[in-house]
């Protein structure tokens, strides 16, 4: 197993930044994603890794080679395209034994290997079409094997689901981790959705303005985000500027009451939303601006609040976080 | 697509219920689109159906001398296929085909994919390819004439070639000849194999290529395993335009080969001038079915509706 480490890694494209000296160190065998807003320099990060963007400065280390220079399949990297990029031409079969007809293996022993990756991704019935007559999700399963079949130690995604409905992508990012978990090897997946960030990875890297502005375990990023950026992009938390500076305060620690309380501050209700287990309630709060605070559905309708009202906001000193400024 | 609407509907009713007889609006909706169609159909009959069928029937026609007039004779046909003057035109001017085809199917896609794949901003590849059509400002015959200063026995080719050493003696063979032909024919008609190349190339997902590079496969690789195979229907399209072309034409062989190189379309273009026209249909009606089935053939190859 191999760790990727980069170091100083930077990406220019003429005077634009995309990518600026970021250092990072992968662990083998995890599950990493790149988190991000558009144009946060994630995918060219990705690029880098994968070979298909040059690196402007500084190094990619992979398993204690530097492979900064290496064309892509000399890395032991796989890359799995947004849109899948399937050979339109080539049948599902042809399509994941691709890899090894450019490596001259034979015909017979190439497609025997590839039955074998589309077994794994469930996709062995449809060996004989061809992309076009298969669903998305079907064809991120043969993207997938096509990926897979050069055994890379490391697999490259880039927002694999952004193109599936939100039911097949739920569906799609359990089966992700499950093969990984199986497989074993780093899977290092790019999105912009903070969700799918959460559920899948061992470790989050969230980036902006092309730096790394925070990496850990999700539960680290969810519950000690370091910097507003972070706190806003992941959700789910409120940003206060307080005396001392601006503090981070998960929305469901806030404690929303009618009455007032010692240390609570007043703030009007602008609006009520429903979400099933949850009622977010958005609230206005001079100086302080704009609040959320998240009840669970019990607790609100038991006792509900109407727009308009005043209401009495509250936490405990343990659940805010202060961000860096 | 009324019609296919009605038949869709017509499904979900139940059965018997179809045979009824159509409602009013169906039939206003149908003869809406014979309405809509008639115009093409009527520009295709008059302009193309019409012509071909004038030609058949002429084709069967007698002649003499000076006059031609309506029978129904076998003649015409029965001289043209067992002619061996007809075998020599049609093995020549398969001879021109292949080859101008074999230039101008290498030199478009070379062109085409340098425009694709190496030029890298839009506007630019717009501009190189504007430039590729300006020789198509002037027309054929000027463009032909052009040829005659440049490769003639004291023309610009042979002078430079003599200045610098290369040869003693002006060389004959680069006008008035076969190479003079396809030379033009390749000048003429490369265009018609860059269009429809270039068109097919702008429409290959970029992502796949560097799919194909992930996976391993080196420039010549992916030239062969992935270009090719996508950009077939426009080679097959542009086949189609250079062979059509290049079939039919008699000015070009004429003028390039000083009147020393026959061609099908010659063959033609003579028996009109010596007012045979009978002959000239039957050679055209027969000209017409060759092609038409090269290009069944060529069908066969690729399929060109993905294209369209």
């Amino acid at each position: 197993m191999s760790a990727l480490e980069l170091i100083a890694t930077t990406k220019t494209y003429g005077d634009i930044i995309a990518v600026d000296a970021i250092d990072h160190k992968f662990a083998s065998g995890t599950y990493s994603c790149l988190l991000g807003p558009s144009g946060c320099g994630k995918s060219s990060t990705l690029r880098m890794i994968a070979g298909h963007e040059t690196v402007t400065s500084g190094d990619i280390i992979l398993g204690g080679t530097n492979v900064t220079d290496l064309p892509p399949a000399a890395r032991g990297t796989a890359m799995m395209f947004q849109n899948y990029a399937l050979f339109p031409h080539l049948s599902v079969i042809d399509n994941v034994a691709f890899s090894q007809k450019m490596q001259g293996i034979e015909k017979t022993k190439r497609r025997a290997r590839a039955m074998e990756l589309l077994e794994l991704v469930d996709m062995q019935e449809y060996a004989e079409r061809i992309p076009d007559q298969l669903s998305g999700g079907q064809q991120q399963r043969v993207a997938l094997a096509r990926a897979l079949i050069t055994e890379p130690s490391i697999l490259l995604l880039d927002e694999p689901l952004s193109a599936l409905d939100p039911f097949l992508r739920i569906k799609m990012r359990t089966e992700l981790k499950k093969l990984q978990r199986s497989l074993g090897i780093s899977f290092i997946h790019v999105t912009h959705s903070q969700d799918e960030a959460l559920a899948l990875a061992d470790e989050i890297i969230v980036m902006n303005n092309a730096v790394i502005e925070q990496s850990g375990s999700p539960s680290e990023v969810f519950n000690r985000p370091n910097s507003e950026f972070v706190a806003k992009f992941i959700g789910g938390h409120n940003v206060i500027q307080t005396d001392t500076g601006k503090i981070a305060v998960r929305t469901d620690r806030v404690k929303i009451q009618k009455s007032k309380s010692k240390g609570a501050i007043s703030a009007a209700i602008q609006d009520v939303e429903f979400l099933g287990s949850t009622v977010n309630v958005t609230l206005n709060s001079d100086p302080k601006g704009e609040m959320v605070v998240s009840v669970s559905d019990n607790v609100f309708y038991e006792n509900p609040m109407e727009i308009g009202e005043t209401a009495f906001l509250s936490w405990n000193k343990k659940d805010a976080h202060k961000l860096a400024e | 697509m009324t019609e296919l609407k009605t038949l869709v509907s017509g499904a979900k009713q139940a059965p018997g219920y179809g045979l009824q007889k159509p409602s009013a609006k169906e039939e206003s909706q149908q003869r809406t689109s014979w309405y809509l169609v008639s115009p093409l159909v009527m520009v295709l009959g008059f302009f193309l159906v019409l012509p071909i069928i004038t030609i058949v029937i002429v084709s069967f026609w007698d002649y003499n001398d000076y006059n031609f007039f309506p029978a129904f004779v076998f003649e015409n046909y029965a001289y043209l296929l067992t002619s061996k003057v007809t075998l020599a035109t049609y093995l020549k001017t398969f001879k021109f085909m292949v080859l101008v085809w074999i230039f101008c199917a290498t030199i478009g896609f070379t062109i085409a994919y340098f425009l694709a794949f190496h030029v890298r901003t839009l506007p630019m590849q717009i501009t190189l390819f504007l430039i590729c059509t300006v020789p198509f400002w002037t027309s054929n015959i000027i463009r032909m004439i052009s040829w005659i200063p440049f490769l003639g026995r004291n023309g610009l080719a042979n002078s430079a070639l003599i200045s610098t050493g290369v040869i003693d003696q002006p060389l004959d063979w680069l006008l008035f000849s076969d190479f003079a032909v396809v030379l033009a024919f390749v000048h003429l008609y490369c265009l018609f194999m860059v269009v429809p190349v270039f068109n097919t190339m702008m429409r290959i997902d970029k992502s796949l290529i560097e799919a194909a590079r992930d996976a391993g496969a080196s420039n010549l690789q992916i030239l062969t395993n992935v270009i090719i195979p996508l950009t077939k229907p426009g080679i097959m399209i542009g086949s189609i335009f250079v062979v059509t072309l290049v079939m039919g034409d008699f000015i070009t062989v004429r003028f390039m080969s000083g009147g020393q190189s026959a061609s099908v379309g010659r063959v033609i273009s003579n028996e009109i001038a010596l007012l045979q026209y009978p002959a000239a249909a039957a050679s055209a009606v027969v000209l017409l079915i060759t092609v038409l089935i090269m290009i069944a053939i060529m069908m066969r190859f690729v399929d060109i509706r993905k294209e369209l």
